[in-house]
């Protein structure tokens, strides 16, 4: 029976046995790879927070740990994930109005939403360097 | 097709998920909220890094710069931990795990949030550990 008779057309095979890296299938593991990546970030806010609660001492060791070249690689990093993030999340709101489905435009959006986080992360970055935050 | 459903399952309007589209709709909303918020939140870490801890304190009890720090970090809370939730259900086949993460999922988004809520409140109302 699970022979397809002769004069069958053959059968689709499951996307589970055709998937390839794509811009559009890359973004969308790389939406909940970032979103996942923002989690850690929240507990570095958490930490930011209790440390500014805790005094001069501690606000000042703490902000000294964020502001080592570890502690930048990793801001830095968030930065992007956060861009990421945003403009991929804006392609989901734009996909749950029923727009934007068109291969063509999720390919488009899809590096949009790459290029929009490496630019504004950079973009950031040079505006903190360029007003003295680093 | 006739439906097999009983009217009192058809009326409560949940499948084999046994949920409705709450969490659906609060992923989406409490998005649309974290753009204006983490645009926001960038900004102000910018602002932030420039200062001193008095400074901090200073920029934290602005009662705007509070409410909108809270907010922050309410709705992102809640946003992640609905978006860990989705991943925890999708990649962890165990029951056993999959119930024992989603448990220490809401756990630490909520502890997280707590934390910062608290002691962000601390410094906004009582200015700082003085």
């Amino acid at each position: 029976m699970a022979e397809a008779a002769p004069g069958v057309r053959e059968r689709p095979l499951s996307p589970y046995m055709i998937w390839r890296w794509h811009v559009t299938m890359a973004a969308s593991i790389l939406h909940r790879a970032t979103g996942s990546a923002l989690y850690g970030g929240m507990l570095i806010l958490a930490g930011w927070a209790v440390a500014l609660a805790s005094g001069k001492g501690a606000y000042d060791t703490y902000m000294g740990l964020l502001g080592s070249i570890p502690g930048k690689v990793v801001l830095f990093g968030l930065t992007v994930c956060i861009f990421f993030h945003l403009a991929n999340g804006v392609r989901h709101l734009t996909w749950d109005m029923g727009k934007g489905f068109e291969p063509r435009t999720a390919n488009l959006t899809a590096v949009v939403a790459y290029a929009f986080a490496v630019v504004a992360a950079v973009a950031v970055w040079a505006l903190a360097a360029a007003t003295g935050a680093l | 097709m006739a439906s097999y459903r009983t009217p009192l399952g058809r009326a409560r309007g949940m499948g084999a998920a046994k949920q409705g589209v709450g969490h659906f709709i609060g992923q989406r909303v409490s998005a649309a909220a974290l753009i204006f918020l983490v645009l926001w939140g960038v900004f102000s870490a910018l602002t932030l890094a420039r200062g001193d801890y008095d400074a901090a304190v200073a920029w934290l009890r602005h009662p705007l710069n509070a409410t909108l720090l809270a907010l922050t970090i309410g709705v992102g809370s809640y946003h992640m931990q609905l978006g860990m939730r989705v991943i925890v259900e999708d990649y962890i086949a165990k029951p056993l795990n999959k119930t024992l993460l989603l448990i220490l999922n809401v756990f630490v988004a909520w502890g997280a949030g707590a934390l910062a809520l608290v002691s962000l409140l601390k410094v906004a109302v009582g200015g700082g550990a003085y």
